[in-house]
């Protein structure tokens, strides 16, 4: 059956995996579709984000000052002109930093504001405080920032070319690729390259730092990564991690853009507050947020591979080189994460793949939904299309061919055996569903009888490795708070940016404690309550935090369990919890009374949690391990149609069926999918970052970098999710994560583009579309492809 | 400076502002109401959408001085008496928000357009939110729920 549109009528609880439920059963536990926490705020305005704050008195406004040179050493800042302007306090540079100036989230050498030299276009140099935004900004102006322009490197090729790398290229191997290539019956070499994407979250990066007593801050940060605020703010300022604290009730969306990107507005923000002893604020207007802060990595996607007259892959050797910009941030384990997507869902027998870490004198790429994986699996599915149409096949009969299969094609190169592999059904479920077949045939009829416009259709699936990379990195904690009315306060390391970790954590705990989800109030994200977290970031917010506060409502509740008993005068064992009470036999005691109960017994009413994901492992030596507790599926089959006078085109019709385990809440979810998919199609087809030659960057507000608007989506698109499929390991109440693999369900849209031009040429050879597939990159794709 | 006045969610108001204040920051940081928000500062991604004088309008595309005695409604004023406008509801309901920073100017842009055309079909309604960014759903549930809404209102 095939639901129309993600629509979430009141009859998505019945379509929901039938689970036995006690006659009074509390409302808003796992898997019903419970509203965002914050819906009712978001509609009546009322949801608070950093920039809506009341500004504590005294409260000064950043302005920075950034660089016009794309590499220059600088020699000198002269402050005296905007000093001298009414209402500027101070002007902040690398020499007012107290403590050690670096921000960087991996590998140290990132400075908050470079000592000696400027990297790109737009690094922030210097920063005015002044008492109003207005007078930072034409402060920022008047600064004189003096350099020695040095020559820069802008582009990746030029990168690749002089092997201007950050680090050392990594590599993953299994077998010996050299001579099963050689020997292989057929042999192709090819690439595609894909373009940066700007995250465009709707809030800009913000953030206030407010001076307490003595050495401590209080920072109001927009981030993923408190954690690390907390770490950066503290050795910017030589005080302990003790005297910072950082807090973020919720983001307007961060999509990865906010993990390392955030510790640069925090920590200024944090420097002119310790500096002059005053908050202070600093929220980048949108084009300063778009000329200073990190994309998704640009890549440049090359491969040589041997396969068989059917289409078997053989061997496998790859290159992805990754666009890094001025520093390393996070690109070592977006390169992790494009080298073991490179597979996506296909056995490769022999193959070595291997990682770039190029220097660009440009913005520092950074996370973004996805980390890399979208990257190496867009390599994967090129080259697959490539494979396919050197032979004169259907691309999706290649890719089945390729499916990772037992008993003896589960081996990933990263040496991570592939187990509860969902793909193949799932392909054959929505190639059914979605009448791939027909459709087919009836396109290419469509195709041989028109030459202006042509259509196109094609399948793509998703495996996507859940868990941080590291191993270190997958632990999580939360911190439950039972009140004497029954009420209960939620707090964990997750951050709310839009994808519903909030709600989805407080269903988890509503439902070990059987009482409805109102009961449960998610505070929050703070370094104070809960330390040393974790980034919300790889999909992970509600796998990790949701096993943490389920294990401190555990622990709460078989406390408060022996209490129940007492009161009940029943067997412990014999107690359970359900519609908002402790039940034992036919005796109850409502939760509130039973929590007043419990404090009168002098029980505590109050536990941490700890989480840390079992079974992984991962050793950066030699690139092997486990480093995925399990895979997250998802297949999608899209429809497009191209003007091949313009280049112009139009999604049609998209059929997704994704594999979200047992669902904690399928409207969330399925919000996820949804949007998760529609960005990707941003990312491969209309989002387009554009320097000139001087490294400036062109494309820095809406009105020239495009992001999909909801014209550009298809009206005909069909989600499901598939049913019936609990995750095998034991995540909270069997879900999946969902956070990033939907995106790369666009994948189908891109391959059907090239499925489109392939359709205007004789075939033999896949399309030369490379990745946004503008309407300009359409348009000389087909050129190249006419006979 | 002088002095602007108009009626917001049904108040007078009155303030001495300078003349090149826009009507978004005039409402964010004199009124307080900071439901509005700033999403692009140029006038494209509608985060703050907001009536004036009964149409939507982007507050930050025009002046404070430019509402001198216009009725100006903000999200924070479209529940009445403790009820939900019905396309708040819809919102809410249908799941047409997730990170919440389009959803005011959303709700504000589609009020309109259900007031100027009472039954818009899926079409009409893309259309019409072309001005308005979305970067977290896809657009499919503020659809669907924009329907529901004029729906509602047509009673």
């Amino acid at each position: 059956m095939t639901r129309r549109g993600p629509v979430f009528a009141p009859d998505d609880n019945a379509a929901a995996p039938a689970r036995a439920r006690p006659t009074a059963r509390h409302k808003g536990g796992v898997s019903e579709t419970a509203p965002h926490d914050s819906a009712l705020r978001h509609v009546d305005g009322g949801a608070k984000y950093i920039d809506d704050m009341s500004e504590p008195a005294g409260c000064l406004h950043l302005a920075l000052v950034t660089s016009e040179w794309a590499h220059a050493r600088i020699t000198g800042i002269d402050t005296a002109k905007a000093l001298a302007l009414d209402g500027v306090a101070t002007v902040i540079a690398a020499g007012d930093i107290p403590g050690e100036n670096d921000m960087a989230p991996v590998m140290p050498g990132e400075p908050l504001l470079p000592p000696e030299v400027a990297e790109y276009v737009g690094h922030p140099v210097a920063a005015v405080a002044a008492a109003d935004f207005e007078t930072a900004r034409q402060a920022a102006k008047l600064v004189e920032v003096h350099g020695e322009p040095l020559q820069p490197v802008l582009d990746l090729d030029d990168a690749i070319a002089r092997e201007h790398y950050l680090l050392a290229p990594i590599v993953f191997q299994r077998g010996d690729p050299g001579p099963a290539l050689s020997e292989a019956p057929r042999r192709l070499q090819g690439g595609t390259r894909v373009g940066c994407q700007d995250h465009f979250y709707l809030e800009t990066q913000v953030a206030l730092a407010v001076p307490q007593e003595d050495d401590e801050m209080v920072v109001y940060s927009g981030t993923q990564h408190p954690t690390e605020v907390q770490h950066i703010v503290a050795h910017l300022l030589a005080v302990p991690h003790a005297a910072v604290q950082v807090e973020v009730r919720r983001m307007g969306g961060a999509f990865g853009g906010k993990e390392s990107q955030a510790s640069l507005v925090a920590g200024l923000a944090a420097v002119a507050a310790a500096k002059t002893g005053r908050p202070v604020k600093l929220r980048l207007d949108r084009d300063s947020d778009m000329l200073v802060t990190g994309k998704r990595h640009a890549f440049k996607l090359d491969w040589d591979v041997g396969f068989d007259d059917d289409g078997r892959i053989l061997a496998v050797d790859m290159q992805l080189a990754g666009q890094c910009g001025w520093s390393v941030d996070l690109s070592p384990g977006v390169l992790s994460r494009a080298l073991s997507h490179a597979d996506n869902a296909y056995y490769y027998p022999h193959v070595r793949l291997t990682g770039l870490f190029c220097k660009t004198n440009t913005q520092s790429n950074t996370a973004f939904r996805g980390f890399g994986g979208p990257q190496g699996m867009l390599a994967a599915e090129a080259m697959l299309d490539a494979i396919a149409r050197s032979l004169g096949k259907d691309p999706l009969e290649v890719r089945r061919l390729n499916l990772y299969a037992a008993p003896d094609r589960l081996l990933t190169p990263y040496h991570q055996t592939v187990e509860h592999f969902r793909i193949p059904e799932m392909i054959d479920q929505l190639v059914a569903s979605s009448d791939y077949a027909r459709r087919r045939a009836e396109i290419d009829r469509f195709n041989a009888g028109n030459d202006v416009i042509k259509r196109g259709l094609a399948l793509a699936p998703v495996k996507f490795g859940i868990s941080f990379n590291k191993p270190e990195m997958n632990q999580a904690g939360a911190l439950v708070n039972v009140y004497t009315d029954g009420s209960v306060a939620l707090n964990h390391g997750g951050t709310e940016m839009g994808q519903g970790v909030f709600v989805k954590v407080a269903q988890v705990v509503a439902e070990v404690f059987g009482i409805d989800l109102t009961a449960v109030r998610a505070t929050a994200t703070t370094t104070a309550k809960v330390p040393n977290t974790s980034p919300t970031a790889a999909s992970s917010g509600s796998d990790l935090n949701g096993m943490a506060a389920k294990q401190a409502a555990e622990t709460i509740r078989e406390r408060m369990r022996a209490v129940a008993a007492e009161q009940l005068e029943a067997d412990a064992r014999a107690v359970t919890f359900a519609g908002n009470q402790a039940v034992a036999g036919n005796k109850t005691i409502g939760f509130g009374e039973l929590a007043q109960a419990c404090h009168q017994a002098r029980v505590s009413l109050s536990s941490t949690g700890y989480y840390r994901t079992p079974k992984i492992h991962f050793d950066r030596e030699t690139n092997r391990g486990r480093p995925f507790y399990y895979y997250a599926h998802g297949v999608a089959v899209s429809e497009v149609a191209i003007d091949t006078l313009t280049g112009e085109w139009k999604p049609l019709r998209t059929d997704i069926l994704h594999d979200v385990g047992s669902s904690l809440n399928p409207g969330v979810d399925r919000g996820q999918i949804e949007g998760g998919f529609i960005q990707g199609l941003g990312w491969l087809t209309m989002e387009e970052c554009v320097w000139d030659a001087e490294g400036r960057l062109l494309t820095h507000a809406p009105s020239t970098y495009k992001i999909p608007t909801a014209r550009d989506v298809p009206r005909d698109l069909r989600i499901e999710l598939l049913q019936n499929a609990p995750n095998e390991e034991a995540t909270a109440f069997r879900s999946k994560a969902v956070g990033e693999p939907p995106l790369m369900l666009a994948n189908s849209v891109w391959l059907a583009l090239r499925d489109a031009v392939h359709a205007c040429g004789p075939g033999g050879r896949a399309a030369a579309l490379d990745a946004p597939a503008t309407p300009e990159k359409i348009l000389r794709a087909v050129e190249a492809m006419r006979p | 400076m002088p002095t602007v006045t108009m009626t917001v969610n049904g108040q007078q108001v009155s303030r001495d502002v300078d003349p090149r204040t826009l009507l978004v920051d005039f409402i964010r940081n004199e009124l307080h109401l900071t439901g509005t928000h700033v999403g692009c500062d140029t006038s494209q991604c509608g985060a703050c959408v907001v009536h004036v004088d009964g149409t939507s309008q982007k507050a930050c595309t025009m002046l404070a001085m430019q509402a001198d005695g216009c009725e100006v409604a903000t999200i924070e004023g479209l529940a009445k008496n403790g009820e939900l406008h019905p396309m708040q509801a819809a919102f809410k309901e249908h799941h047409g928000l997730q990170c919440g920073f389009c959803t005011p100017g959303m709700v504000m842009s589609a009020v309109d357009l259900v007031q100027r055309n009472p039954d818009p079909d899926e079409h009409e309604v893309r259309e019409w939110l072309e001005g308005n960014i979305c970067r977290c759903t896809g657009y499919h549930n503020i659809v669907k729920a924009i329907q529901h809404a004029a729906k509602e209102m047509r009673g």
